[in-house]
Parts: structure tokens; C-alpha cells; sequence
């Protein structure tokens, strides 16, 4: 038994075989000359094509055979010098063949050549021709007989400009057809392809009933899967029908006024009425594709209005989506065709169709309808954008739909709403615009948790690449209520899924966001500040280490910007005193302990202690200020004393205490540190706290020498402890990093270093370099080395250093 | 030939959101050199929680040695001849480092001193007026040459500084 394919392939060759065989007959007979034999054996030929056993394909392959013969018969009938019969006769004697296929196929051939004669009317003909072809009423056949009278007929329209318009005096008397006084006009070029067109259509919807499966033995396959076949079968003719509204967007004639008027009801009303979703879906496409974009604009409604009267099934989203490309490409254009827009209210006509299908295809699934509102979105963009308020109604449109939808499960929905919340971002680059959209925050609320955090990421960045600041309270509040998702920890949230990358990441970027948010008035910057603050104060402990440095660091440099104007700020704006800002900092600091994060609050009191003595410098009222450096320091000396335990923590810690302290030129917790050289360290360090080389800064030789003194004594019993423990000598580096000292502090003339404290030290190190040549420390050796190379270069040097070091032997 | 780009203090997210635009496009054109070369250093800065940056580093690039050190750890901040003591200390000829905020390139005996001051003109208690900067060295034998790119009134200013090493300056015998 054969399968179904091997059938088809069996019939097609069949079918292919009596087409040579009588096409070789019709040869020898258009050779000789021979009409009457021509005319037999191509009737007999076309034959072939009655089959009713292929699929559209294959029946395909068959017509393309039949085609090209009839090229050549074509070329026969046309020198009437090889048979002697006028056009007029002939269109006559083709109509004797006795099938009614290949009598039509002839009739079309001769009809060709009769318009091309020009004895009768191309409209009469093409009447005729068009009429006669109801005479097949078989969905395949008729569909490729239409197609061949569509195709012979193309460049014989009386088409505007065409040799074949309005010629109507030439005919003479005894024409077959008879003839109507009026003139060939564009309008039968028109008619003609029009009810072409509509009955092509009809065919192919009707192909649906009619149409057995091309396959004998369907049985093999599912009901499913016949239906399947059939429409896979349909839509490979549709290009068949479709090349109809090519031919109409292609004739001159067809101008606006035509088209408005006759063209797009025509094709509409049978686009309705035949209530069939493929040939609804293909037409519609077909229609935005081939007419003009200025056509639509101004067919707007009537197109739209064809929307919601299509099936229910119809993808109409599809359709309105491609439509609005269209336009929004059409629109970016060029500036010139945007009047055109405004004047036809485009907008508002395709909101509301978009409302009428939404609410025409109940069973439309989200993501379609928000498709659709993404589609209208980039519109409006393109066409209107100064037009927020358009924008916003869209929004607001999306926010009704998603309202009905309990919650929005579907993936590549919110893909779309991204899409649709993206879009004004990208279109304005500025996140102060989105900022007054009334609707914005509520589409935002209708996305799932992930998705709004992903959103409020991309506003984030989109701050970020635009660089914009925001600059006003209001707008603020209104950021963080859409980045909320960021900011706080939301009901339902799976805390368990949290990514720690992810959550480093978003919460990094918001501590970057709080530097964009800027006003030079310290009025506004002062509001804003607090409202940052309302809103990362409820972070929770894994948030605020992110937010809370960002946020002391906006309100120091506040504290500048008041500073800057202090001249003009009087007293009566008493709620931004200097002091109230201190209050707030220190309660933001303090906000850490529930972390706790004890080191980066210690850097931030130490930050705020000095900043407080820039301003104690400057300020009238320096006591109170001095009063809060101080309270700054303890808050610092408290958390180093009681929370940080860690020894590495520590020395940074130290440094950072009295490195700040040496700055402030104001006020020993480097006993303490766990290591004896990090004490040594910290201890020299503290050197500088008694000598500042400012004009006024305070130069207390003495003190230094202790500290120095100290740090020699606590050298000495780190190696003591080295030699205890390991047997062998400790750091000798200690003693090079105070010796480096003593040269500071020589240099810069204080007179308790003598060079034969140097002498000194140069020579202990020098034994105990010596004494441990075994264990050999190539740091230390480097450092030793070009220390002394140091004192040679200043030897050289000569002049008042070089002096100094005159009595230093190295 | 080297080119060694030395940013510090960015102070993102604490103190800043991000580089300046004018330097972001500079440095994504030089993000093709970070293409050919990852040769990524860092040190320890004062807000970084993260242990695994050691305080200090020394690395060799062709006849130099460098060092590198944030800053906070000398004192005083930013002082000169505090800072010459870890380049005697690292025993380096170029030593980089931070914390200030400003940039500042010295000669000193026979070595640089440089800081290439805050990349994002982050806020900083010691200095008020915070230009964005940052510093690309090009390291070519025995020379070097120091390129400043400073933010100035929104207009990037491009500074050099000419370095010659003598041959014998580090590897000089006791």
C-alpha cells in the first residue's frame, strides 16, 4: 500500500506526463500551422489540470507546466498571420472546447490578445472574463484559474496614463461585446480586480468545508491533524489572493480619494464578511503592508473599525501592532508628515480601538493586550513627544487592565510591562519626567517582586547614564516610592532566594543613586536628606551599611554648601543651624549599632569630628562646634574601645583616630593594640600629634622625643620576645621605620633629636644586623640601605641640611 | 613601552555615584588596554571591609619598582616626608598612593612620590575643592613619563611630568 505522499507524487507525475504528451501535439500543430489541432490538444492539455487529487503544491508544479505552454499558444494566437481568424472570431471558437476548465483557460488567453487589439473595451473584457469564471466553483481550481486571468490581465488595466483608458470611439460597429457609451476609466481597473479579488477570497475561505484532505488515507492521522494539513494547504494560496491587493496598490488611479472611497470598504467588507480567521489575519497584514502610510492615516478609523468585527480569534493584537509600526516609522519619517498626525487625532482613534479589541476578545491573554499598549506607547512616543499626558493614559489604560488580572503569573507579560515602563526612560533619558507620571508608580505596583526590583534597577541606571539629579523633595519621595522594592523588605518576599551578589549589587547602586539627589539651596537639600533618611532608616541591618555612609557623606557636604553661604543665612532660619545637621548625623551613625557594624560608624564619627573642626575654625559660635567634635571623638573612642576586637581592624582604626587627631591640632590608645610592633607603629605615629609644621601648629620637641623614646623601648621588646621565642632576632625594620623618624623630626629642626641620637641608632641597628647575619631580612637590608644612601644624598647636598648631618659617620 | 593607569579614591558608593562622564569615556576607550593587559593591583583603602587587599605592594615594571599604599596609614596624611619613609621602606623608586584626594607628583631623592588623587572628586575632609583626577604613567626604559588628567570647570586638563632614572639609584651596594 502506498502512502499518502507517494500517491501525490504518483498522480503529479501522471499529471505532469499528459501534459508533455499533448503539449508535444499542440508543437507539431502551432508548427504547422494548424488551429483547429492547436486548439484540441491544448483543450486536451488544461485537462490535467481538473484533478482534484493534489495539494495546493502539487497542483502548483502541475499549473507552472500548463503556464508555460500557454506562453506559446499565446504567441500563435496572436500573429493572426499563421491562422487567418480575427481576435474576434477566435474569442468565439475557444469557447466551444468542451470542458468548461479548459475553455476558461483558453477564453482568458484570447482575452488577453483581444484587450491588447484594442476592438473591443478592456472593460467589456475583462467583465466577461471575470463573470465566466464563476463558471468554477472547485476552491483549488478556481483559485489557480483567477490567478492565471489576474496575471495576463496586470498590464492591461485601463489604468490611469495606460493605452488601454478611455478609448472608446475606436471601436467599430460589429464588436462581439457589446459596448456601453462610456469611456474605460480607472474605476473598472478597479472593479475588475476588485470582484477578482473578492471572489479568490470566497474560494479560499470556502476551501475550509470543501476541501478533502489532498491525502486519500486521512485515516492515518488524527482529526487534529487533518485540520492542520488543511490549514498549513490554505496558506500557501494565500499569497494567490493576497497578489490582488498588491495589483490595486499598484494602479496609478488609485489615489486617496479612491482608495477611501471605494478600494478599502470594498476589500473590508469582504474582509468581515467572510469570517474566517486565517483569511482575516492575512488580508488585514496584507492591507497595512501594500497601501501607503499616508493612506492609513487618513483611513484610520475605518481600518480601525474593521478591528473589533473580526473573529474572536483573529490575532488582532498582531494586526493594530503592525499597524502602529507602520505609522511610528512613518512618523519618524520626518517632521513634515507629523501635522498630518495631529490633524487625524491618530492617537486618540488608536487608543480607542485598542480599548474596543481588548474588550471585544475577552479571552485575549495579558501579554496580548499589554503588547498592544507598548505598541501604542512607542507610538505616541514617536508622534507626540511633548504629549505626557498621552503617555500617561496609556500607562493608566495598562493599570485598568492589569487591575482585572489577580496576579500577573505570565513571564513574557512582564516582560512587556518592563517593555512598556522602559520605554519613556529611554525615550525622554531622564528619569524626572517618568517622575510626574501619575500612573507610573501603579503600573509598578502590579509587577511581582523580582520584576519590580529589576525595574527599579533600570531606573536606577538610567539616572546613572544620563547623569541626571534630582533635584527637588517631592520628586525624591516619588523615586523612592518606585524603587521601594530596593529600599525595603516587602511582604511576601522569599528572603531565603536572595542572591548575596544581586543584593550587594542593588544595594550599592542605591547608595550611588543617593549622590544624584542634589539641590544647591541647603532649604531643599535639607528635605531631602531627611526624606532619604525616612526611607533607608527601615532598610533593615543588611541595607543600611550600604545606605548610611552615602547618606553622612549628602549631609557633610550640606554642611559645606551652609557654610559656603553662611554670610547670607541670619539667624532666623534657625532649622538649618550647623547643629541641627550634627543631631541628624549623629542619629543617622547611630542607626549602625542594630547592624552592628562598629568600624565604618568609627570612620564616620571620625569623618564628622572633622568636619566640625573645619567649621569650629570658621565659625562665630566655635565653642559649641568644638563641643561637637569632641562628642564626635568619644562616639569614635567608644566604639574602639568596646566593639572592635578584630587586631587588624584595630590598627587601621588607631591610624585613623590619630591621623585625624594630628589634623585638628585639639586633643594614648596605642598601648592597648594586641602586637608589639603595631603598638611601636601606632606610637611613633603619635609623634605627630605634638608637631605640626603649620605656622601655628604646635611643635613640642620634647613629647616627641618620648614618643620616639617609647617606640624604641617597645622595639626593643618585640625583639626580646623574638629571641625568647623563636631564638633568633625580631624586626629589625622597627628600629630603620624609628630611625626614619628621628631624620623627620631632625630635618624639620626639633632640637631634642640630636645627630648622636641618630649616630646611635644607626649603630645598634648595624649590631643588630650583624649579631643575626644568619637569618638575614632582605626588606629590612633594602630599607637600611637606602635610608643611609638618604643621609649620603643629604651629606651631599651640603648647605644648612647637609651641615646637620655633617657629624653623622655612616 | 608600559602604560600604568593609577586611579584612586573613588569612594563608590560611599562618597560618590560614579566617575565623572568626561573620564568614563576616556577610560572605556581605555578599556581595551585593560584587554590586553589585566594586570590589576589594589591595595587596602580606609572604608574597605574586604581583608584580602594587603596595606601595601611592590611590584617591577620594567626598571622600576613601584609601590603602592592608600594612604591612611602614614602620618601625617599626605606629608611628604612621611610618605618618602615607605618609599625608603617598600624601597621602591615609584610610589603611589592616596587619601588625600589631591593629586600631587614630587621628585624625591632620586624617586617619585605621586598621588593621583580621587578619580570620582570624592568628598574629603582635608581638602575642599575635590577636582577629579587620575594619572597614567608610561614606563619606557629608564624613563617615565606622568600624564595628569585633571577635571577642571567640566574641562579635562592634561598635565606631564618627565622622569629619568640614573641606573645605579636602588640597586647601589651598602
Amino acid at each position: 500500500m502506498l502512502n499518502g505522499t507517494e500517491d501525490e507524487e504518483k498522480w503529479l507525475a501522471e499529471g505532469i506526463a499528459g501534459i508533455q504528451h499533448n503539449a508535444f501535439y499542440m508543437h507539431r500543430a502551432l508548427d504547422s500551422n494548424n488551429l483547429r489541432e492547436a486548439l484540441k490538444y491544448s483543450a486536451q492539455m488544461l485537462s490535467e489540470l481538473r484533478t482534484s487529487k493534489l495539494s495546493p503544491h502539487k497542483y502548483y508544479e502541475l499549473y507552472m507546466r500548463a503556464f508555460n505552454e500557454l506562453k506559446r499558444l499565446e504567441l500563435f494566437f496572436k500573429d493572426d498571420s499563421k491562422h487567418d481568424v480575427s481576435v474576434v472570431d477566435l474569442y468565439e471558437l475557444v469557447q466551444h472546447a468542451g470542458n468548461i476548465l479548459p475553455r476558461l483557460y483558453l477564453l482568458c488567453t484570447v482575452g488577453s490578445i483581444y484587450i491588447k487589439s484594442k476592438e473591443a473595451p478592456a472593460k467589456e473584457v475583462l467583465k466577461d472574463l471575470v463573470e465566466m469564471c464563476r463558471g468554477v466553483q472547485h476552491p483549488i481550481r478556481g483559485l489557480f484559474l483567477r490567478s492565471y486571468l489576474a496575471q495576463i490581465s496586470r498590464d492591461k488595466l485601463p489604468d490611469i496614463g495606460s493605452e488601454y483608458e478611455g478609448s472608446v470611439d475606436s471601436y467599430d460597429s460589429d464588436m462581439v461585446l457589446s459596448s456601453s457609451s462610456d469611456a474605460d476609466t480607472v474605476m473598472d481597473a478597479v472593479d475588475f480586480v476588485l470582484q477578482n479579488f473578492t471572489e479568490m477570497n470566497k474560494l479560499w475561505v470556502r476551501m475550509q468545508h470543501q476541501l478533502k484532505p489532498s491525502i486519500a488515507i486521512s485515516g492515518l492521522q488524527g482529526p487534529g491533524g487533518v485540520r492542520e494539513k488543511r490549514e498549513k494547504d490554505r496558506s500557501e494560496l494565500q499569497d494567490l489572493v493576497g497578489k490582488n491587493l498588491h495589483v490595486l496598490s499598484q494602479i496609478e488611479g488609485v489615489d486617496l480619494e479612491m482608495y477611501k472611497e471605494t478600494v478599502l470598504p470594498r476589500v473590508l467588507e469582504q474582509v468581515v464578511n467572510c469570517k474566517d480567521d486565517l483569511a482575516q489575519y492575512y488580508l488585514m497584514d496584507c492591507i497595512i503592508q501594500v497601501f501607503p502610510d499616508e493612506y492609513h492615516l487618513q483611513t484610520l478609523e475605518r481600518l480601525l473599525g474593521a478591528c473589533p468585527q473580526l473573529q474572536p480569534t483573529v490575532d488582532a493584537k498582531t494586526v493594530l501592532s503592525r499597524l502602529m509600526d507602520r505609522l511610528s516609522n512613518y512618523a519618524a519619517s520626518g517632521a513634515d508628515v507629523l501635522p498630518e498626525f495631529l490633524q487625524v487625532e491618530a492617537f486618540s482613534k488608536l487608543s480607542n480601538a485598542i480599548g474596543k479589541v481588548i474588550q471585544a476578545q475577552v479571552d485575549m491573554p495579558a501579554v496580548g493586550a499589554i503588547t498592544l499598549y507598548v505598541s501604542l506607547l512607542t507610538f505616541t512616543l514617536r508622534v507626540h513627544p511633548d504629549r505626557l499626558d498621552h503617555v500617561d493614559q496609556v500607562l493608566g489604560a495598562c493599570v485598568k487592565k492589569l487591575s482585572n488580572i489577580p496576579k500577573l503569573e505570565d513571564s513574557r507579560a512582564m516582560k512587556q510591562v518592563v517593555a512598556l515602563l522602559s520605554a519613556p526612560l529611554e525615550k525622554y533619558n531622564d528619569i524626572v519626567t517618568a517622575l510626574t507620571l501619575s500612573n507610573y508608580p501603579r503600573v509598578m505596583d502590579h509587577l511581582d517582586i523580582g520584576t519590580n526590583k529589576l525595574m527599579a534597577m533600570v531606573i536606577i541606571q538610567s539616572i546613572m547614564k544620563n547623569n541626571s539629579c534630582i533635584s527637588t523633595a517631592d520628586k525624591v519621595e516619588v523615586l523612592f516610592e518606585l524603587i521601594k522594592g530596593l529600599i525595603k523588605d516587602i511582604d511576601g518576599a522569599d528572603v531565603d532566594e536572595l542572591d548575596e551578589e544581586d543584593f550587594k549589587e542593588e544595594q550599592n547602586s542605591v547608595a550611588r543613586l543617593i549622590h544624584m539627589l542634589y539641590n544647591d539651596e541647603p532649604e531643599e537639600m535639607l528635605k531631602i536628606i531627611c526624606i532619604v533618611r525616612k526611607h533607608t532608616m527601615v532598610g533593615g541591618p543588611k541595607r543600611l551599611p550600604f545606605t548610611v555612609s552615602s547618606l553622612v557623606f549628602s549631609a557633610l557636604r550640606l554642611l559645606r554648601q551652609l557654610q559656603g553661604q553662611e554670610g547670607d543665612i541670619v539667624g532666623e532660619e534657625a532649622s538649618m543651624t550647623p547643629n541641627k545637621i550634627f543631631q541628624l548625623l549623629t542619629q543617622i551613625i547611630e542607626s549602625l549599632s542594630a547592624v552592628p557594624s562598629p568600624e565604618l560608624a568609627l570612620r564616620l564619627y571620625l569623618q564628622c569630628a572633622e568636619s566640625a573642626r573645619f567649621l569650629m575654625k570658621q565659625a562665630a559660635n566655635g565653642c559649641d562646634i568644638e563641643h561637637v567634635a569632641y562628642e564626635f571623638f568619644t562616639q569614635a573612642f567608644v566604639l574602639y574601645e568596646e566593639e572592635i576586637a578584630d587586631s587588624k581592624a584595630q590598627v587601621t582604626a588607631i591610624h585613623l583616630i590619630i591621623g585625624t587627631l594630628q589634623r585638628m591640632n585639639v586633643f594614648g590608645y596605642s598601648a592597648r593594640l594586641l602586637k608589639k610592633a603595631d603598638q611601636c607603629r601606632a606610637v611613633y605615629a603619635c609623634s605627630h600629634l605634638f608637631w605640626v609644621d603649620d605656622q601655628d601648629g604646635i611643635k613640642d620637641g620634647e613629647r616627641v622625643l618620648l614618643c620616639l623614646k617609647r617606640a624604641l623601648r617597645i622595639a626593643n621588646a618585640a625583639q626580646q620576645m623574638a629571641n625568647v621565642a623563636r631564638g633568633s632576632g625580631g624586626p629589625v625594620s622597627l628600629f630603620v621605620e624609628i630611625l626614619n623618624k628621628y631624620i623627620y623630626f631632625f630635618e624639620k629642626g626639633n632640637k631634642q633629636i640630636t645627630s648622636s641620637a641618630i649616630q646611635g641608632l644607626i649603630e645598634l641597628i648595624n649590631t643588630e644586623m650583624q649579631s643575626d647575619s644568619t637569618n638575614s631580612d632582605s626588606v629590612a637590608d633594602a630599607f637600611i640601605a637606602s635610608t643611609l644612601r638618604y643621609i649620603q644624598f643629604q651629606k651631599q647636598k651640603g648647605g644648612v641640611v647637609g651641615e646637620k648631618f655633617e657629624s653623622v659617620k655612616l | 613601552m608600559v602604560l600604568v593607569l593609577a586611579l584612586g579614591d573613588l569612594h563608590i558608593p560611599h562618597r560618590a555615584a560614579d566617575l565623572p562622564p568626561k573620564f568614563k569615556s576616556m577610560l572605556e576607550v581605555q578599556d581595551y588596554l585593560k584587554t590586553l593587559c589585566p594586570d590589576l593591583h589594589i591595595t587596602r583603602g580606609e572604608y574597605d571591609e574586604d581583608t584580602r587587599y594587603p596595606e601595601t605592594k611592590t611590584l617591577t615594571i620594567g626598571q622600576f619598582k613601584l609601590g603602592l599604599c592608600h594612604g591612611h596609614q602614614v602620618i601625617p596624611w599626605g606629608d611628604l616626608d612621611s610618605l618618602a619613609m615607605l618609599q625608603r621602606q617598600l624601597d621602591v623608586d615609584i610610589l603611589v598612593t592616596g587619601h588625600t584626594h589631591q593629586f600631587t607628583a614630587y621628585k624625591h631623592e632620586g624617586g617619585v612620590v605621586i598621588n593621583p588623587g580621587s578619580a570620582t572628586g570624592a568628598y574629603s575632609s582635608i581638602t575642599y575643592d575635590v577636582n577629579p583626577s587620575f594619572v597614567l604613567m608610561d614606563i619606557d626604559g629608564l624613563r617615565v613619563v606622568v600624564y595628569v588628567y585633571e577635571l577642571i570647570d567640566g574641562e579635562v586638563k592634561v598635565d606631564k611630568i618627565d622622569f629619568k632614572k640614573t641606573p645605579a639609584t636602588t640597586h647601589s651596594a651598602h
